[in-house]
């Protein structure tokens, strides 16, 4: 691999966001037909490296060239032309356009000056048969799984005949399944000569797939090495510089009385397709209820029933004894809910405020946030210092919009505001997506801490070892039902990967 | 567009003329009612239908223009006044001072639009405060000149309006003399086909107008273009990372509607009447908008919308026609002021969005930052 010429590289790149530098002098090169892994925290400045190669931000100093020229790059019109792809973290599609358009937009096919979907679709296809990126060109995006968005995206780059493509945290959306998926599509790619930046937080991936690894810490690259070199303890610590426990720390603990009970709730999706069945559970304080089962499996329509986002068609939800079924979600808040979303751009954040004003978001109109219908600036960015120190949110004050974070301190931001919060349930739907291993290590204990307080947890997570981890009990979801419900101790991720494939139905 | 939506639209205009035909049908054949009902529909949606094409192009591309009302009526002034000016000053001839009057109103619609722009995105103002400034700078601009100009001492031309060049002609669409031979020595058979003939004769802006319809649904669903104009007020962040200059596709697509808002305005002074009075677009502006939100930003729809409103602005007319022979007991029809107020509780009926609700491009209105 070492032999094959260097495609890309980045020499001194700075960039200064106000109050942060978030390229220190960065150096990176990418060879032929490699997959180069990009590792670092949340915040590191990662993507912004990544933006800076594909001509979304211009850099304060550097200079890039690609195969060996000085490259220019204004834009991603000249990151294109030179042949260079991105999949961006949080994904650049248009939900109300099909696969074909999408894909197309800004380097469309036209015929006598009208689009030429056809002969666009049938190139996709081709590209589709080509590497196995199974996609129909017709489509709506708004109506397809992420695992399926994050194809059409690859297929973007390719239809625009990219040889540089890179992956802004592609995993962090996809079930383990998904991911496989993806990682042999990227080594068809590199052996076709592609090129891969593939940037992920999970260790175990990099490990596996990428055949050099660069770190990254607050804007500088600490080292780049070669997986054979080194193993996921040490890459951890040169990501965080200091120990990072990988494993969570859990004594048992005794649950006291039902806080969650779930009874018979069906819930539609807005394609009014029914997709939770009759589901029954309790979850009780002091315990962890982890719901496990590959994504799309009803989880997001439960979760959001629960939270008030959506309406189950039949069946009642009580908290604490009292009925909330199909109430609003400030209601539900009010019985002692905190809910950690799915989609933290669409539901967790209002991407236009301030962190300061998105840790109170739950509670801005009760005291202290509130005195006689006016907001108190002080108590706000009180609460805000002291959440952003406790959970590590990565920012220069707290009066930067939530939506200059970088990816994973957007999520802090709502985990550090939910889980501050005097309450008696939690929903954690995803909660360390797209998050660091420290960070990760952290908001685990924080989690472990609630439950021991004697707050029940509903956890939902695609990430096995997430849940193997947290859990006292166990419920596997699959097609919409839970077919099984089990003690974390008596169970091996065998066994539950069984379940979530879909085989023996089994209540313990 | 949805049928349940067309069904309505259908269902609506129905009505209106069914009254009418109702009530007329003492004085006038049923056919002839029709007719000439949807004669003058068509004619009085025009400005309706170019304002609310105008604010399609503008929110398609994700700049909300409630501007639109204020460039009509700027847009009627100033093309009524470059008309007289060519005619009376310039002593040009009276059709090409109406031309050129046209096209003075679509270059005012435009540098309203330009100003909409220059506010909304390269200073990311309110867009909702950018359409007002415009509003309200066009009642003042156009009351004040108006003033200046026309009326009183020292005004430019003495006190009195001078005579305009008039109004663009009706254009005769060849449909009776292609029938004659048909209907052979019928007289009844040529009476109608002459009846539906006068639906087909309208003016020059009402004919484009339908022509624009077509035009720019063509436009926006199937050509580059449209794709790019739609990608940008749906997620401009998305037509940045592919290349495209979000700011240019606003600028352009909001120029585009100031000029089709310039040329609702020339409906008025131009096509319509050869006068201006203060104000005298009325809140045309608005219901365009309603318009378009009840066609569901489509070009096709927002037509079929306008379609509504002109039929219940052709009732207030024919209203007048048949005030004689209206029925004892529908006495409240002879109200003036009740027909009148049809297309303002329509415009509120529709807006509730009890036949479903639309939805706006998802960045509608939002300044784009990279
Ligand atoms: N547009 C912007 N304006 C201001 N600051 C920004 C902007 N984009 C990023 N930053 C800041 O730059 C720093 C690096 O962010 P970047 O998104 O590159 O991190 P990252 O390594 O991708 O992190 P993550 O793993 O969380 O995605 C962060 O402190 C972030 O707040
Ligand atoms: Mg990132």
């Amino acid at each position: 691999m070492s032999e094959s010429p260097i495609v890309l590289e980045a020499k001194g790149i700075t960039k200064q966001f106000p109050g942060v530098l978030a390229n220190d002098n960065v150096n990176f090169d990418l060879r032929k037909g490699e997959i180069h892994a990009l590792l670092g925290e949340n915040g590191a400045g990662k993507s912004t490296l990544m933006n800076l190669l594909y001509g979304l931000h211009k850099p304060d100093k550097g200079e890039i060239t690609v195969n060996g020229k000085n490259a220019i790059i204004h834009s991603p019109n000249d990151s294109i032309e030179l042949g260079i792809g991105m999949v961006h973290q949080h994904f650049m599609l248009i939900p109300v356009f099909s696969v074909a358009e999408n894909v197309m937009l800004g380097d469309e096919a036209v015929k006598n000056g009208s689009l030429d979907r056809n002969s666009v679709a049938k190139k996709i296809t081709d590209i589709s048969k080509q590497y196995g990126l199974d996609v129909d060109p017709n489509a709506l995006v708004g109506t397809l799984p992420v695992g399926i968005q994050q194809r059409v995206e690859i297929v973007k780059t390719l239809y625009r005949n990219a040889e540089i493509v890179i992956l802004d945290e592609p995993t962090a959306v996809l079930t383990p399944q998904e991911a496989e998926d993806l990682f042999r599509i990227m080594r068809d790619l590199t052996a076709r000569g592609v090129s891969i930046i593939f940037i992920t937080h999970k260790l175990k991936e990099v490990l596996a797939v990428a055949d050099r690894i660069t770190v990254m810490r607050a804007g500088r690259v600490i080292n780049t090495v070669k997986p054979s070199e080194t193993d996921s303890a040490q890459l951890a610590n040169m990501m965080v510089g200091r120990q990072v426990i990988l494993t969570v720390d859990k004594q048992d603990h005794e649950a006291a009385d039902e806080i969650l009970k779930v009874e018979g709730i069906t819930v539609r999706d807005q394609r009014d397709l029914e997709t939770v069945h009759n589901v029954s559970f309790s979850v009780r304080g002091g315990e962890v209820l982890g719901i496990a089962g590959v994504q799309g499996n009803g989880q997001t329509e439960l979760s959001e029933a629960l939270t008030g986002l959506r309406s189950p068609t039949s069946g009642k939800v009580t908290i604490d004894g009292k009925d909330l079924t199909g109430k609003p979600p400030r209601i539900i808040t009010e019985a002692g809910l905190a809910h950690i979303p799915e989609d933290r751009q669409r539901h967790g954040l209002v991407l236009s405020y301030s962190i300061a004003d998105n840790m109170a978001l739950c509670d801005y109109y009760h005291a202290p946030f509130s005195s006689r219908g006016v907001l108190q600036p002080k108590a706000l960015d009180e609460n805000a210092r002291k959440l952003i120190s406790a959970f590590d949110v990565r920012t220069p004050s707290a009066f930067v919009n939530a939506g200059k974070l970088s990816g994973g301190n957007q999520q802090k931001v709502i985990v550090a505001r939910e889980l501050s919060r005097n309450v008696k349930l939690v929903i954690a739907n995803q909660p360390t997506r797209g998050l660091d291993v420290g960070s990760i290590e952290y908001i685990h204990s924080e989690i472990i801490k609630m439950r021991d307080r004697g707050v029940a947890v509903l956890l939902i997570s695609a990430e096995l070892d997430e849940i193997m981890a947290l859990s006292d009990r166990i419920a596997v979801m699959y097609r919409g039902q839970i077919v099984a419900i089990v003690e974390a101790k008596k169970t091996t991720r065998e066994q539950l990967g069984l379940w979530m494939a879909g085989a023996h139905v089994q209540t313990a | 567009m949805d049928w349940k939506r067309f069904g309505f639209i259908a269902l609506i205009i129905t009505v209106l003329f069914g009254v009418v035909v109702v009530v007329g049908q003492a004085k006038q054949p049923p056919l002839l009612i029709i007719t000439s009902m949807l004669a003058t529909t068509i004619a009085v949606a025009t400005p309706l239908t170019l304002g609310a094409l105008s604010g399609v192009y503008c929110e398609r591309a994700g700049v909300v223009n409630i501007g639109i009302e204020g460039m009509m009526l700027t847009a009627a002034f100033f093309g009524w006044l470059g008309g007289i000016y060519m005619f009376q000053i310039y002593h040009m001839d009276a059709m090409v001072s109406i031309v050129l009057g046209v096209f003075f109103a679509i270059l005012t619609g435009a540098i309203m639009a330009l100003l909409h722009a220059v506010l909304s995105i390269t200073f990311k103002v309110d867009q909702i405060i950018g359409g007002t400034v415009i509003n309200i700078l066009a009642v003042g601009l156009t009351g004040f000149l108006n003033r200046q100009l026309f009326f009183g001492k020292g005004s430019v031309f003495g006190g009195s309006v001078p005579a305009s060049p008039g109004v663009l002609p009706t254009i005769h669409v060849p449909i009776t003399e292609l029938f004659t031979s048909i209907c052979g020595s019928s007289a009844a058979c040529l009476e109608n086909v002459q009846a539906v003939n006068r639906v087909f004769d309208q003016k020059p802006i009402a004919m484009g107008a339908i022509l624009l319809v077509f035009l720019s649904h063509y436009v926006l669903f199937n050509t580059r273009w449209g794709l790019r104009t739609r990608a940008v007020g749906e997620h401009p962040k998305a037509a940045d990372t592919v290349g495209i200059n979000v700011a240019k596709m606003r600028y352009a697509n909001v120029l585009i509607g100031g000029m089709f808002a310039g040329l609702a305005g020339a409906y008025f002074t131009i096509e319509s009447v050869p006068s201006f009075e203060p104000l005298l677009t009325n809140g045309r502006g608005f219901i365009s908008l309603a318009a378009m939100i009840f066609g569901n930003w489509t070009p096709i729809g927002a037509w079929a919308a306008a379609l509504v409103f002109g039929a219940s602005q052709a009732l207030l007319i024919n209203m007048q026609i048949y005030r004689d022979v209206i029925p004892p007991q529908w006495a409240f029809l002879q109200q003036s002021y009740i027909v009148g107020l049809t297309p303002y509780i329509l415009t509120m009926f529709i807006l509730t969005g009890i036949i479903g609700r639309t939805t706006p491009p998802a960045a509608d209105g939002v300044p784009y930052e990279k």
